[in-house]
């Protein structure tokens, strides 16, 4: 299946654009989408483990099981307020 | 009310809006551009969010402080984009019967907020550099 994940911040800085098409297997975690992040991005190691996914505007446990019509998002840590 | 707006925050109007005869109790907190950090100057802050998500959360702390707590108002608002020195980047208001509880509960929604909303900063050096403040991972 193929995931949209929109990226924030200095995540959209690191891949280069403000949302990204993944390949993944069907029943992916949040957590074998991070493998693939890693894999474009293998200088980010540092930040994507600071990084957490939401699904559908909820955060989501790296055991969260993935579909395609799924609204993903790579969280890099906050700096609101 | 919740907002995420791009405008500057209207602060009495922000403090107006959780005026009510039932409290006797009305806190109001403002998060601005501080010039200095340390040594480091900030010229101004830029701010992104996750505009559906940020409001998503924000509305869900502010549901988690009504539970907590007796409280009668409560306003949260975020700017996104440029805000320069002095100006409000968060503006928190909350209205309770008596003092106590007010104080308390507009904290909580502050550091809440900075935990958990998908809000980022910019920063901008007077050398024209900019930066990503680190921030905290969210824990949740």
């Amino acid at each position: 299946m193929i995931v949209n994940v929109l990226l924030f911040a200095i995540a959209k800085d690191i891949f280069g654009k403000p949302k990204l098409e993944i390949e993944l297997p069907a029943n992916a975690t949040v957590a074998d989408l991070k493998l693939e992040l890693l894999k474009l991005a293998p200088t980010a190691e540092d930040l994507l483990a600071r990084c957490v996914c939401s699904v559908d505007q909820q955060y989501a446990t790296d055991d969260t099981r993935l579909k395609s019509d799924q609204e993903i998002a790579l969280i890099p840590p906050v700096s609101g307020g | 009310m919740i907002e995420f707006t791009d405008q500057p925050i209207d602060s009495n109007a922000v403090l107006a809006s959780v005026s009510t005869p039932a409290a006797g109790a009305n806190v109001l907190f403002l998060g601005t551009t501080r010039q200095f950090t340390g040594e480091v100057e900030t010229v101004e802050l830029n701010y992104e969010g996750y505009e559906s998500m940020v409001l998503k959360e924000l509305k869900d702390i502010r549901e988690t402080a009504m539970q907590r707590w007796p409280i009668e108002k409560c306003t949260i608002v975020h700017r996104y984009g440029t805000v320069k020195l002095a100006e409000a980047s968060v503006a928190v208001a909350v209205s309770t019967p008596h003092r106590a509880d007010s104080f308390a509960a507009a904290e909580w929604i502050l550091e809440t907020l900075k935990q958990r909303a998908p809000i980022w900063k910019r920063d901008l050096r007077p050398d024209g550099y900019t930066e990503w403040v680190e921030g905290n991972p969210v824990d949740f």
